[in-house]
């Protein structure tokens, strides 16, 4: 039994990077809020798993934290968001999609090469997915940079935050539960300041296009 | 007595709060905070005085941080340096008392304020026994004399030397603290006492030798650091810049003297060679650029570079003596070095305190505008000649004894046991005679051109001689130097502690055995220098030069004008002029000089002359500098490109190379 959920673990964790990298060359703002949220399920499930295998009771309520947050709570917002703002059907041009899958791919095989010494270390029975958590997160990063519009920019700042979550879980079962509860909330409160920001250079410049904050540069 | 020194140090402190009070009534300020400053001042030099031969006291003040209290110790030296800054800044508060007038610029209340606490100090720079106060009261200091220095910020050129001031004032104290760093040798001890005790290898010892002579040279004006001081000094209030120059820069000879004499016990050969080269580039360039100068505080403080460098080249030669076991010498040459501390601060003093009456009876700096004042302003005119006499080092005024000291200790060189220095040597003795004679050139050009022949403007006629506190501030420091000329030997009985705690030998003995009125450092037979006799000598042929001249050829006075040789009127422009008595210097010494020169063409009917004189170093080291820092920001700035992805890209790429840098 604990083999076959190791394998699931295993499993999640390979449809997370995946997930990513969806992400990483989506160009419709709305499948990639969905994408995220599938983001969000699949690191849940995840953390259900190993919760189950180790029994750490804990990563129940970090899971269950992560379900209202992740899946429900902040997807509902950006969908709000990205009506009120009217960029629903927004198609973004994304410059040489080739490119940055395949810097990607390097990305994932220098992640793993850093993993290798770590899982070494690490007793944790999910330590074979340190390598895809960073892979994750440098892809996430990855996408905040290519991006140049405002909401796709959150949307890679929040996966971020997923891959450092799914890091925490499978190399040392979790952070403590006060730091989680601390992470959450900042990850909660910067979606609402970032869609602050978001009307605000809305108004300022008519459209959700960061480069037009090259105007602001002092010379 | 180092609680008498410290509540002297305290009452100068209050007296600058009491001024803050008292912000603008001028004349509470003028008439009683500084007075009673010169009073304190007064009562400082007495407390070192009967400092000087007593054994080190300390004291510990619970100021500063918690577990770091400020260490003081009175010991020879700083009671020497301590007499120094009581005595030269009693006679500048008196002076000031009068100098300061009511108008613009900063309130009175604040000046006064900041004035004492420059006061203040410097005298707790002398006292401090551990890193910590020491860089505390060296900064008070630093910024004290900035904010004086800026009196008058709203001229645009004063701002400039301010900052060109406190910029190097910070390069040289972080020199400075590097030097204690280094001097505790990671003992983690910073007091003074802990690091005598340390003993450093010759590297670490080299090392915190050089760091201290980069950071108190940079308060010294050493070259190539003395770009600032021909800028601040003229830019000060007069009797701040007395006091910045006359005792402010002998702070810096006290720390080097405490850092390689007190805090160091290896004494290197090359260190001495060291610094008598630069003491010597430093003097023989600060002389000759005060001879070609036409403002008349710049002129002065070219030549407070000058003194400086002598001061060094004395150090220099004390160390080396020194480093050879040759202890009595090395305490000649360091008697030499202390007495000049003592005779530049008075004189030099003295000389800008003058500069200062005449700026404000005349308003002109400029020595083209300036002439004849003798006889408008008797009193600053002979009292200021007393001062240039003394400068020039001309017998029996004080500046003389000390250049006859360090020509002295340059005579016993052949002594040294290395044949190299032996045939270095005796060059640098004669330019350091070259130096001598130079710097009464241009004091001759200073005085001549201000006080004597006619005046060049029609509105020196109306100049009025200095007021009475003025007059006496300046008698005051007068005295010194002639006291100090006479009687020679009673100030080698206060050096003699000095130099006996520095090296361990002393002169007094051997001043004493020939009597008060004759100087003898060696041995009578080989050089002695009676100031008394030199005196009366000079009264006896003045006054039969005189008598000889009314007796026989007054008598037969002829008075006629047949011919007018050419000029049947003469002019004040006709004088010889500041440019034109610089004139020949500035042929020989054409190489040291940056000229920038337009000459009016001779059918021009009003023809101008201009001529712009500039520093080397200016253009060859301090502009490359700023040009590269300017590229190296402008190079920083171009990582500034206002697009959000590229910031990303900037942490993006930094975390991937922290990663690689970890899995390593």
């Amino acid at each position: 039994m604990d083999n076959l959920i190791t394998q699931l673990i295993n499993l999640f964790a390979a449809v997370i990077l995946m997930l990513a990298f969806a992400m990483l060359s989506q160009r419709r703002i709305l499948t990639l809020i969905h994408l995220f949220t599938l983001q969000g399920l699949t690191v849940v499930a995840s953390t259900v798993a190993v919760a189950y295998v180790t029994h750490q009771h804990h990563l129940y309520y970090s899971a269950a934290l992560t379900l209202a947050l992740k899946c429900f709570l902040i997807p509902y917002l950006l969908h709000r968001l990205i009506n009120r703002l009217n960029v629903r059907w927004d198609i973004e041009t994304l410059i040489n999609i080739p490119t940055i899958m395949l810097i990607g791919i390097v990305l994932v095989v220098f992640s793993f090469n850093l993993a290798l010494p770590i899982a070494k270390l690490s007793a944790s029975i999910a330590r074979g997915t340190l390598g895809i958590a960073i892979a994750c997160f440098l892809l996430s990063f990855m996408m905040m940079i290519t991006r140049a519009k405002a909401v796709p920019q959150v949307i890679g700042f929040l996966s971020m935050e997923n891959a450092l979550f799914f890091a925490a879980t499978s190399a040392t079962y979790g952070m403590p539960m006060v730091v989680e509860l601390g992470i959450a909330l900042d990850v909660l409160v910067g979606v609402l300041i970032l869609g602050v920001f978001m009307f605000q250079i809305r108004e300022q410049f008519d459209s959700l296009d960061i480069s037009h904050l090259e105007k602001l540069k002092e010379d | 007595m180092i609680d008498w020194v410290l509540l002297v140090i305290a009452a100068w402190i209050g007296v600058g709060v009491l001024g803050i009070a008292a912000l603008r009534q001028f004349k509470l300020v003028a008439r009683i905070l500084f007075p009673l400053g010169g009073l304190i001042g007064l009562a400082l030099a007495f407390a070192a005085l009967s400092a000087l031969p007593r054994a080190p006291e300390i004291a510990i003040l619970p100021i500063g941080l918690p577990q770091l209290p400020f260490h003081l110790r009175l010991d020879s030296l700083s009671a020497f340096f301590l007499l120094i800054i009581g005595a030269a800044g009693a006679g500048i508060s008196v002076f000031a008392a009068g100098y300061f007038r009511q108008g613009a610029g900063t309130p009175p209340g604040l000046l006064c304020c900041e004035y004492h606490l420059f006061l203040a100090s410097m005298a707790m720079v002398v006292l401090a026994d551990d890193a910590y106060a020491f860089m505390v009261a060296w900064e008070s200091m630093a910024l004290a004399s900035f904010f004086l220095v800026t009196a008058n910020h709203k001229v645009p050129e004063i701002r400039d030397a301010g900052f060109l001031y406190l910029l190097i004032a910070h390069i040289g104290a972080i020199a400075i603290l590097l030097c204690f760093g280094v001097l505790q040798a990671n003992s983690g001890d910073y007091t003074f006492a802990g690091m005598r005790e340390q003993s450093l290898s010759p590297f670490w010892a080299s090392a915190a030798f050089l760091l201290a002579l980069f950071g108190f040279g940079a308060k010294a004006g050493m070259l190539p650091l003395h770009v600032w001081l021909p800028e601040a000094h003229p830019a000060a209030p007069s009797p701040v810049s007395a006091l910045m120059s006359g005792v402010m820069l002998k702070t810096a000879i006290y720390g080097l003297l405490r850092v390689c004499f007190d805090l160091l016990h290896l004494h290197l050969w090359w260190w001495g060679v060291t610094l008598l080269a630069l003491g010597l580039a430093t003097a023989l360039f600060g002389v000759v650029f005060a001879t070609v100068q036409t403002d008349m505080k710049r002129l002065l403080a070219y030549s407070s570079i000058e003194n400086i460098g002598l001061l060094l080249a004395a150090i220099g030669l004390g160390l080396l003596f020194r480093s050879y076991g040759m202890n009595a010498l090395a305490a000649l040459a360091l008697t030499a070095c202390l007495f000049h501390v003592a005779s530049h601060a008075f004189f030099k003093s003295l000389l800008f305190l003058g500069t200062g009456s005449v700026l404000h009876a005349t308003s002109e700096r400029n020595l083209g505008h300036l002439g004849g004042l003798l006889r408008y302003m008797p009193w600053v005119g002979w009292l200021m000649l007393v001062g240039v006499f003394a400068s020039s080092g001309l017998p029996p005024f004080s500046g003389f004894v000390s250049e006859w000291l360090l020509l002295q200790s340059f005579l016993f060189t052949p002594g040294l046991p290395d044949p190299f220095l032996n045939m270095f040597i005796p060059i640098v003795a004669a330019l350091i005679a070259l130096v001598a004679a130079l710097a009464g050139y241009a004091m001759v050009k200073f005085f001549g051109i201000i006080f004597l022949g006619q005046p060049r403007e029609e509105n020196l006629r109306h100049a009025h001689d200095a007021g009475p506190w003025e007059k006496a501030g300046m008698l005051w420091l007068a005295a010194w130097c002639i006291a100090l000329g006479l009687l020679p030997n009673l100030m080698i009985q206060f050096i003699d502690p000095v130099t006996r705690m520095m090296v361990g030998e002393g002169l007094a003995k051997q001043a004493a055995a020939s009597g008060w009125w004759l100087l003898a450092p060696t041995s009578i037979e080989r050089a002695s220098y009676g100031p008394v006799f030199f005196l009366l000598g000079i009264i006896a042929a003045s006054t039969l030069a005189f008598l000889l001249v009314r007796l026989f050829y007054h008598g037969h006075v002829r008075r006629s004008a047949p011919w007018d040789c050419g000029h049947p009127w003469q002019t004040p422009r006709m004088q010889d002029t500041a440019e034109g008595f610089g004139q020949p210097i500035r042929q020989i010494f054409e190489p040291f000089l940056r000229l920038q020169r337009t000459l009016p063409s001779p059918a021009d009917t009003k023809p101008f002359y201009k001529v712009v004189l500039n520093d080397h170093f200016w253009h060859w080291l301090y502009l490359p500098i700023s040009r590269g820092i300017e590229y190296l920001a402008r190079q920083v700035g171009r990582l500034q490109q206002g697009r959000i992805s590229i910031y990303l890209l900037y942490s993006f790429i930094t975390l991937l190379f922290m990663l690689f840098l970890v899995q390593r």
